[in-house]
């Protein structure tokens, strides 16, 4: 976290729609992802927006079901390719990538930015690979989709990313199999694969959910050092404040399908403003507290997507929801608004409330 | 893989010996403890004592069991001979005894009509594993389409009728009235290929129609639930265009439980080839099997039994090896 205060303002500001193209790398405005169901819409994504520069890292953080996955697949374009007679996902909003809007692209030319311009890394490696084949013919697939080059020189390429990423003996190792590789290596090879052409932007989807504590660090330590190497953009994806505590530049935090709270990392981690940030906070596991000391994890569980609660999607498990005047936080849904530069929340309590509420009674506890 | 080839191979030849010690206990020792004299089968009811006598030592039925069985064992890649001294009679490798009722040697007649149940297996397995699994694939891609309806409607249809209405049908038409074709009843390896296509025609279609039909309908459900697969969402991801991910990514995993139900019903086919035999009247195994028992030929059931069992255990392993091709986790296992 000590060079968190340069990149304070990359967050930016909400930006209406149908303004011209961007200067940011990436930029997402008012992202909608809904999926008619025969239970009815779910609005996975419903409103969401946010800008990244290249070299830097966005923390998109959230309970399981807030949306999060929906938004990098919705980003890579993952909702309409090979969608098999399923009913379409609906999406709007504007996808900027380099200058260029994805959603109003042609879908074979976006094709040909994923895995070039933007890769992804999966949560569960050992099923996010093909368990037919070998380590090596994937990354030479990944490779050759976007080079014309011979198999030879692509396979020299993928033992080379293989020795990148820290698996031993990469010359032998590219002929195995995915199901003979340990987790933390399994998670290694994809990254390799994801890295193959160098992509300007890289989504990690919980890239260390699946693995072992021990092996965790490891693998946020090679992202970390990959990204200052070839100085990409990079959204990492998880439920834990820890993982983008190590990492992130700027922090996204995410509730059922929208934003309630952005900013540079250090703001949202020592400043939080919104109450759901102070519950994720709370639930957060560290070592120098006993369990019993630290708050409640975020009681009630995540809402219906399919019918969001009125006013503040969070006001059923929000402990503050009457402080608000005139039951306002029931009927009125709050917009983002800017507590300090770049630093953004959605919540109905004043900043009094909220200052007083953060140092009596949160802080205390973490 | 050539261990895997190997140890499989292996397995084979284990599995014929139980065959032989089974089908050997149940036709020649069962008799024998309920009573039952078998140079009596041999010779009919009416012989007399000095030629049962006769029969019994050329034979060899009076022997320990265990002599006989290993007699019979031996014969098989080494030929053997009957009786002693001046009336020897020898039977070529592979020795399958003789039958009781033709007196010819069993292999004679299971020459000719095991390449009959084959050719009529294996041709209809061909057609219907092509057929089936192409009209799976392309009605998993156009799930909810009206091609999609329809198909898995004349599937269920295909799947719901039985051999013999189908097969009565197609004769009836093709072959009495329409005479576009012409089957020959008496087939053997010196027909040409002509012949053999010709009379097989019908027979492979109406196997490969009811049996593709199922296909289909497995080869669907299986790419839908592969297409929801993690490593298709990767692999697009990639930026692999949308045909290469079907062909190459969804339908090497779609390939792996249909090759699982395929080796099974291959065994069923050829074991069960009396009913497609009969019906289209076909000089295979299943047809030498029903004369085999109506006529008590116990040697002729033996070497009937024998054979489609080695046939079965051969579809079986050539389809296990497809798998292991397909699959590397069964070869490195
Ligand atoms: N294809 C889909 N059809 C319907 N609902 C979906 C689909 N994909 C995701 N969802 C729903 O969207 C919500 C958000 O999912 P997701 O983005 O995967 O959450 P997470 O934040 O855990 O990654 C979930 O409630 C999920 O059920
Ligand atoms: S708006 Fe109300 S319910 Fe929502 S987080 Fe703020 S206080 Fe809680
Ligand atoms: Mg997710």
């Amino acid at each position: 976290m000590s060079d968190l205060k340069k990149t304070g303002a990359a967050v930016g500001e909400p930006v209406a729609t149908d303004s011209p193209a961007p200067s940011a790398f990436l930029e997402v405005r008012d992202l909608k992802v809904h999926f008619p169901t025969d239970d009815g819409l779910v609005k996975s994504v419903d409103g969401l927006s946010f800008q990244l520069e290249k070299g830097q890292t966005l923390g998109i953080v959230g309970e399981s079901g807030s949306g999060k996955s929906v938004t990098s697949l919705g980003i890579m374009g993952l909702h309409t390719a090979g969608q098999y007679g399923k009913r379409k996902a609906q999406i709007s909003g504007e996808i900027w990538l380099d200058g260029q809007e994805l959603l109003s692209t042609d879908p074979d030319e976006v094709r040909r930015l994923r895995g070039r311009e933007m890769a992804m890394i999966f949560q569960d490696p050992l099923s996010a690979l093909h368990p037919y084949y070998s380590i090596g013919k994937q990354i030479v697939e990944a490779y050759r989709v976007h080079h014309d080059v011979d198999k030879k020189t692509a396979r020299k390429r993928a033992i080379e990313m293989l020795d990148r990423v820290g698996i031993p003996q990469p010359d032998k190792r590219v002929d195995a199999y995915p199901h003979e590789f340990s987790g933390g290596m399994r998670q290694r090879a994809m990254i390799a694969m994801s890295l193959v052409n160098n992509p300007e932007l890289l989504i990690a989807d919980e890239p260390t959910t699946a693995l072992d504590v021990t092996v965790q660090a490891q693998i946020l330590d090679l992202i970390r050092d990959l990204q200052k190497e070839f100085g990409s953009a990079v959204i990492i994806i998880t439920h834990d404040l820890g993982v983008v505590a190590e990492l992130a530049d700027n922090i996204l935090v995410m509730y059922g399908g929208r934003c309630v709270e952005r900013g540079p990392a250090e703001k949202v981690f020592y400043e939080p403003q919104h109450p759901y940030t102070w519950g994720l906070l709370g639930s957060m596991p560290r070592i120098d507290k006993e369990q019993t000391e630290r708050l409640i994890p975020v009681k009630g569980s995540p809402p219906s997507l399919i019918n969001i609660p009125s006013g503040c999607a969070f006001n059923p498990r929000c402990p503050y929801a009457d402080l608000p005047k005139d039951n306002v936080t029931r009927e009125v849904r709050p917009e983002l608004a800017e507590s300090d530069p770049g630093h953004w929340s959605a919540c109905h309590l004043s900043p009094e409330q909220r200052e007083r509420i953060w140092t009596e009674e949160i802080a205390p506890k973490l | 893989m050539l261990a895997y080839l190997i140890r499989r191979l292996g397995a084979v030849i284990v599995m014929l010996l139980v065959v032989i010690l089974t089908t050997f206990f149940i036709f020649y020792v069962l008799p024998k403890w309920s009573g039952q004299d078998i140079a009596v089968l041999f010779a009919g009811k009416n012989s007399g004592a000095e030629q049962l006598e006769g029969i019994r030592q050329k034979l060899g039925l009076s022997d320990p069991l265990l002599v006989q069985f290993w007699e019979f064992v031996k014969g098989i890649p080494l030929g053997r001979d009957y009786g002693s001294g001046d009336d020897v009679t020898h039977c070529g490798a592979p020795c399958l005894g003789y039958s009781f009722r033709t007196e010819l040697p069993v292999w004679e007649t299971v020459k000719d009509a095991l390449p009959v149940t084959l050719a009529l297996a294996g041709g209809a397995a061909v057609l219907w594993l092509i057929g089936g699994v192409t009209v799976g694939v392309v009605s998993a891609l156009k799930r909810g389409s009206f091609w999609d309806r329809g198909a898995m409607i004349t599937a269920l249809g295909g799947v719901s009728m039985p051999i013999f209405f189908t097969g009565m049908i197609a004769m009836g038409v093709f072959v009495h009235s329409l005479g576009w074709i012409s089957m020959d009843d008496s087939l053997t390896t010196k027909d040409s290929i002509g012949t053999w296509v010709e009379t097989m025609i019908l027979p492979w279609i109406v196997l490969a129609f009811l049996q593709a039909a199922m296909y289909a309908r497995l080869t669907r459900a299986t790419m839908l639930e592969v297409l929801g697969e993690d490593y298709i969402r990767t692999a697009r991801a990639k930026g692999v265009t949308e045909p290469v991910v079907i062909r190459r990514h969804a339908l090497r995993s779609t390939m792996t439980p249909i090759l699982t139900v395929f080796g099974l019903d291959l065994g069923i086919l050829i074991g069960g080839a009396i009913l497609t035999e009969t019906t289209f009247n076909l000089p295979g195994l299943g047809q030498e099997a029903v004369k085999a028992i109506q006529g008590k030929d116990l040697p002729m059931i033996l070497g009937v039994t024998l054979c489609t069992a080695l046939a079965i255990a051969l579809a079986n392993l050539v389809v296990d090896l497809m798998y292991a091709v397909i699959d590397p986790r069964v070869r490195l296992g």
